[in-house]
């Protein structure tokens, strides 16, 4: 199971680049669409409710759901071809 | 058959299956009752935990808080989902790498430290009886409307259910209550949510019905003189939101009894699977919620609103409220009509509906069959019941395995230390009743707290733990006990009138943060002490950076 140093580091700098990227998404799809832009949103509709409410309170819930399956799945395939 | 005896099946019912899963999940090894022996499949998992974070207060007052404060709601709905983003990414694949049983293990072996140990276990302790309290005062408030026994009795049957499958089967045996727990309260929550949702636009999804509602509702808001339900920051203020939405955030992400649910599985590729899996078991009921808090609040206003007072408390499910005290109508300008200020309590008035009696009271409201309302009393209990029953074993293994395995007598014997592990979660139990029998507070109020007191203790220093190898000892310490003791001193001076009966709040706000979010400032003052102390204290030993290598490297 020994692995080398600068194998281990390149394992650890993907992990990071990964969820830096994930956390990206988290943070637009969450905080920056759902509180700061909500009332800009809130100007479109989509399905007879205004998209910045739709946002807050329904999609950004699907997002953070696919992101920690991305993570997964992302993970376990960089792990099995080494990384 | 009335609505009293449907509930005491399906409560009889589901209390004989959570025993059933006691008696066959025994544990006889410290491994078994702090971890389930870490046999648990990945799906299994996700089921467990989603029941063991769903508390009494996402199940019975989320709606209802919802339906209250409108869009602002979406602090909870965000702040608890988004929390666990952060959960998911930054903490469970490599404290399940890490291994062990406690959070304050890791806490004290990257910290090399019995001091941070003993922080952390406090913080630990304080945290889960916080929150326990909270899920007490929901099962007394079900079996004190369903059952029809006294709230005292009502707490008793429900500890001594916990206490009896807990200490038989330590975290296997609440691993798979937890699963059924799951089954059981996510059935009770969508029956009549999708129920109503067919009733009132013919769609039996209640999250796409909600938009067929929801312009209904804001049309009748607006001619009732109430604002919009879709309109943001009536409730609270955008700097507010967001501090609250935070605040929750990282306080999930920092709780214990959540983040251990990691340790019962195989490897570091299924904690990640089981947290996208808990994800989705949770989705389900949090999107649904804001659905069901626009559909209760539709039929609050369109059967309540402008109605004469006589007539509003002579309707059935109205009267049954009143009785447990939880609906008190009061006509603040003495005109003899509700108007929809004094349902709600809007500009400064005091609510005639308490909210946490929403989701219990849809099916009544909605005239469902008295089945369906019986199901969402067995609903309600499984979300409380759940919850307790991970964090009673948060407080026993604090004080069974870190402090008497692990400070007092690291000599111990395996079989020892299940036995004192097995003492204190019932010693656990029943100071959880008393709590149960006098709630300081309403139930998501409290459990906020508890969130608040998470965000600023545990996660900043377990993410610079991981992600920042200088962190020091004194520097990790020193950040806990400052987030711990800010935020702490900040709510009980912000809750004075309640706490020691002054006239006004010893301080009101934080630059316009209240108690509820100031958690998030907690967090980054944390952040902010860890990382000058580290950079002025001595760095970490070599063997911190050894363990960083091992838990770093997430390959099998």
């Amino acid at each position: 199971m020994s692995r080398s140093s600068e194998d281990s580091r390149v394992h650890w700098r993907n992990t990071l680049r990964r969820t830096a990227l994930l956390l990206a998404i988290w943070s637009i799809a969450g905080p920056v669409c759902g509180i700061l832009l909500v009332d800009r949103l809130n100007g479109l509709q989509i399905g007879g409710v205004p998209l910045g409410f739709w946002v807050s309170l329904q999609g950004s819930i699907y997002v953070f759901v696919v992101l920690i399956f991305l993570y997964a799945l992302l993970s376990d395939r960089a792990e099995r071809t080494g990384h | 058959m009335s609505v009293q005896a449907w509930t005491l099946v399906t409560i009889t019912l589901s209390f004989a299956l959570y025993i059933g899963i006691a008696i066959w999940s025994r544990v006889r090894t410290t491994e078994g009752f702090y971890v389930a022996g870490r046999g648990v499949s990945a799906v299994a998992n996700g089921m467990a935990t989603a029941a063991d974070w769903m508390s009494a207060a996402s199940f019975i007052s989320m709606a209802g808080l919802i339906a209250f404060l409108g869009a602002d709601g979406s602090v909870y709905i965000m702040g608890w989902t988004g929390g666990y983003v952060l959960l998911a990414l930054l903490l469970a694949p490599f404290l399940r790498r890490f291994g062990w049983y406690t959070v304050p293990d890791f806490v004290a072996a990257r910290y090399y430290s019995n001091t941070a140990r003993i922080v952390a276990v406090i913080a630990a302790i304080f945290i889960s009886f916080t929150y326990v309290a909270g899920q007490m005062r929901g099962v007394g408030v079900v079996f004190s409307r369903f059952v029809g026994v006294s709230v005292e009795a009502g707490v008793l049957i429900g500890m001594v259910l916990v206490a009896l499958y807990a200490v038989l089967g330590g975290m296997k045996g609440i691993t798979y209550t937890q699963v059924a727990q799951y089954c059981v309260l996510i059935f009770a929550y969508l029956v009549p949510a999708i129920a109503i949702a067919f009733a009132l636009t013919g769609v039996p999804v209640p999250q796409l019905a909600m938009g067929g509602v929801l312009p209904r509702l804001d049309g009748l808001s607006q001619e009732l003189g109430l604002a919009p339900f879709s309109e943001p920051f009536t409730s609270f203020s955008r700097i507010n939101v967001l501090a609250i939405t935070v605040a929750l955030m990282v306080g999930t992400a920092g709780l214990p009894h959540v983040i251990v649910r990691f340790y019962t599985v195989r490897t570091v590729s299924a904690a990640r699977w089981s947290a996208g899996w808990a994800l989705l078991f949770i989705a389900l009921l949090y999107t649904t919620a804001p659905a069901v808090a626009v559909f209760a609040r539709y039929f609050m206003l369109s059967t309540l609103a402008n109605q004469p007072v006589d007539a509003v408390a002579s309707i059935d499910w109205v009267a049954n409220w009143m009785r447990t005290g939880l609906i008190t109508l009061r006509d603040a300008n003495g005109d003899g009509i509700m108007q929809a200020a004094e349902l709600f309590g809007t500009g400064g008035l005091t609510a005639s509906i308490d909210r946490d009696i929403v989701v219990l009271a849809l099916p009544e409201i909605a005239s469902l069959a008295p089945v369906v309302i019986a199901l969402v009393a067995a609903g309600g209990l499984a979300a409380a019941l759940s919850t307790a029953s991970g964090l009673l074993l948060v407080i026993s293994s604090s004080i069974a395995h870190d402090v008497y395995g692990q400070m007092l007598r690291p000599d111990s014997s395996d079989a020892e230390r299940l036995r004192v592990g097995r003492i204190v979660i019932g010693l656990a139990v029943f100071v959880a009743a008393y709590f149960g029998i006098r709630p300081p507070g309403f139930v998501a109020e409290v459990v906020a707290f508890a969130f608040g007191l998470a965000a600023s203790s545990f996660f900043p220093i377990l993410v610079l733990g991981i992600f920042w190898s200088r962190t020091t000892s004194q520097g990790a310490t020193a950040g806990m006990i400052a987030g711990l003791l800010f935020t702490g001193i900040f709510i009980i001076l912000n809750r004075s009138q309640q706490i020691f009966g002054t006239d006004e709040p010893l301080i009101g706000s934080f630059f316009g943060i209240g108690a509820q979010g100031i958690g998030s400032v907690g967090m980054l003052l944390n952040f902010l002490v860890t990382i000058t102390v580290s950079f002025f204290t001595p760095a970490p030993p070599a063997h911190v950076q050894s363990l960083l290598d091992r838990i770093r490297e997430t390959r099998e």
